[in-house]
C-alpha cells in the first residue's frame, strides 16, 4: 500500500472531479483505479467496499470514503482550504455549493436529449451569467482580496476556477463581463499546484465526448 | 430583533425541513417567515437578501445563509452535532449524504402527476429497502447512535429519513430490526419527542395547496417527471 489515497471513479470529470482538484491544489499525490465497465463496478459493490453502492469512492487514512461532498469536505479540511473559522466556513460552503449547482447543469448538457440542448445551453449560460458569475464577482469586488475568503486560498478558489474553466468550454467567452473573474482566473491558475494541474499529462481529465455517453449510462445505470 | 434564527421558506417542508429538524433537535428556537406570494420573493429578491436568489435562507448570528447543506453544517458545529473530530466528521458526511440522497427522492414527489408518484413511490421503496436502510442497518448493529457513540447529526437526519419513507410505505421498516429501535430511541430524545409532537413547527405531509403555492412564487416546477 503506497499511503496515497486511491480514487475509484470512471475515467472522467462526473463527481470525482472536484476532488482531483483539491488534492492537486493540495499538493497531495494520488492513484486512480477506472471503473470501465459495469463488472468492475459490480465487483466494488460485493466486496463490500461501497456504502452506497455507489462510486466516487477514496481510499484515505484507512478509510473508503463515499459520497463527493463527504470526501471534498475532509480533503480540504485536512490540507487547511477549508478557512480558519466557522464563519469563513459557512461563507465558503455557500460559495461552493452555489458552484456546485452551476456544475450540475454544465455537465448535465451532454446528457440532454437532443431536443432539448439547445434550451439546456441558453438556461445554463443564463444561470452562469446572471446568477452565480455575479455573486463572485461582486465577492471579489467587495473585499478587494485576491482570494474568495480570509485572504488566503481556500477550496472556495479551487473549485470557482474548476466552474469557470468548464463554462469556458461550454461558451468561451463567458466572462466577458466579469473582469474580476478573469483575473482571478489567472491568478490562481498560476499557483504552482494548480498551474501544474492545468498542464498537459497531470491527471486532471477532459470533457466527456458525446460519443462516450452510452457508455457511463451503461455503467451507472 | 429577537436573536433566534430566522427561517425563510414556504409553509411547508422541501428542502428547508432537515434545517428546522436540526435546530429542534438541538433546543434551538426559532422563527419563520413564510414566503406565500410572488411579491414576497421578488421583495426578498430586490433587497439582496439571496445570495443566488434562492430560498431558503436564513438569517443567523449576523449572516443571510443560503444553501441547505451549508446551512445544516453551520448549525451542526455550532451545537456540537457534527462530532469530535475530522475522523467522526466524515463519518457524519457520508452518512447524512446517502439520507439527503434518499430524502432527495421524496422532495419533488408532491410534484408529480398521479401516475409519476406511483412510480416513484416504488423507487423510493426500492432505493430505502436495498440501498439506504441496509446500510444504516449495519452500522447501527454494534451502537445506539450512528457515530462516536453520541447524538449527532447523523441520527436527526437518518430519524426524518426513516418517517418520510414511512409515509410512503408504513411497514418499511419490517426488515430492519436496528432502524426500528433506532426510530424508537431518537424519538425520545426529549427535544425530538417535542419536535414529533402537535403543534410544533415541524411541517406536514405536502398537498396540493403547498405545490401551488411554490409554482405560484418561484414560476417553476410545472413539469416534473419521476426517477
Amino acid at each position: 500500500m503506497s499511503g496515497k489515497p486511491k480514487l475509484h471513479y470512471f475515467n472522467g470529470r462526473g463527481r470525482m472531479e472536484p476532488i482531483r482538484w483539491l488534492l492537486a491544489a493540495a499538493g497531495v499525490e494520488f492513484e486512480e483505479s477506472f471503473v470501465e465497465k459495469k463488472d468492475d463496478l459490480t465487483k466494488l459493490q460485493k466486496d463490500g467496499s461501497l456504502l452506497f453502492q455507489q462510486v466516487p469512492m477514496v481510499e484515505i487514512d484507512g478509510m473508503k470514503m463515499v459520497q463527493s461532498r463527504a470526501i471534498a469536505n475532509y480533503i480540504a479540511t485536512k490540507y487547511n482550504l477549508y478557512g480558519k473559522d466557522l464563519k469563513e466556513r459557512a461563507l465558503i460552503d455557500m460559495y461552493v455549493e452555489g458552484m456546485f449547482d452551476l456544475n450540475e447543469q454544465l455537465m448535465s448538457y451532454n446528457f440532454q436529449p437532443a431536443d432539448k440542448k439547445e434550451q439546456h445551453f441558453a438556461n445554463v449560460v443564463d444561470k452562469a451569467t446572471n446568477r452565480y458569475f455575479p455573486v463572485f464577482e461582486k465577492v471579489l469586488k467587495d473585499h478587494g482580496q485576491d482570494f474568495l475568503v480570509g485572504n488566503q486560498l481556500s477550496r472556495a478558489d479551487v473549485h470557482l476556477l474548476d466552474t469557470i474553466l468548464m463554462a469556458e468550454e461550454f461558451k468561451p467567452d463567458i466572462l466577458a463581463k466579469f473582469p474580476l473573474l478573469q483575473s482571478f482566473k489567472a491568478r490562481i491558475s498560476n499557483i504552482p499546484t494548480i498551474k501544474k494541474y492545468l498542464q498537459p499529462g497531470s491527471q486532471r481529465k477532459p470533457p466527456i465526448r458525446p460519443e462516450e455517453v452510452p457508455k457511463v449510462i451503461a455503467i451507472f445505470y | 430583533m429577537s436573536g433566534k434564527p430566522k427561517l425563510y421558506y414556504f409553509n411547508g417542508r422541501g428542502k428547508m425541513e432537515p434545517i428546522r429538524w436540526l435546530l429542534a433537535a438541538a433546543g434551538v428556537e426559532f422563527e419563520e417567515e413564510f414566503l406565500e406570494t410572488r411579491e414576497q420573493y421578488e421583495k426578498l429578491l430586490q433587497g439582496g437578501s439571496l445570495l443566488f436568489q434562492q430560498v431558503p435562507m436564513v438569517e443567523i448570528d449576523g449572516m443571510r445563509m443560503v444553501q441547505t447543506r451549508a446551512i445544516l453544517s453551520y448549525i451542526a458545529a455550532k451545537y456540537n452535532l457534527y462530532g469530535k473530530d475530522l475522523k467522526e466528521r466524515a463519518l457524519i458526511d457520508m452518512y447524512v449524504g446517502g439520507t439527503d440522497d434518499l430524502m432527495g427522492f421524496i422532495l419533488m414527489f408532491p410534484f408529480l402527476s398521479a401516475e409519476d408518484k406511483e412510480k416513484q413511490r416504488a423507487f423510493i421503496v426500492q432505493k430505502a429497502t436495498s440501498r439506504y436502510f441496509p446500510a444504516y442497518e449495519k452500522v447501527l448493529k454494534d451502537r445506539d447512535f450512528l457515530v462516536g457513540n453520541s447524538f449527532s447529526w447523523a441520527d436527526v437526519h437518518l430519524l426524518e429519513a426513516i418517517l418520510m419513507v414511512e409515509e410512503k410505505k408504513s411497514d418499511v421498516l419490517s426488515g430492519f430490526p436496528q432502524l426500528q429501535a433506532f426510530k424508537a430511541r431518537i424519538s425520545s430524545i426529549p427535544t425530538i419527542k417535542k419536535f414529533l409532537e402537535p403543534g410544533s413547527q415541524r411541517k406536514p405531509v405536502p398537498d396540493d395547496k403547498y405545490v401551488e403555492t411554490v409554482r405560484r412564487v418561484l414560476r417553476m416546477y410545472y413539469d416534473v417527471k419521476a426517477n
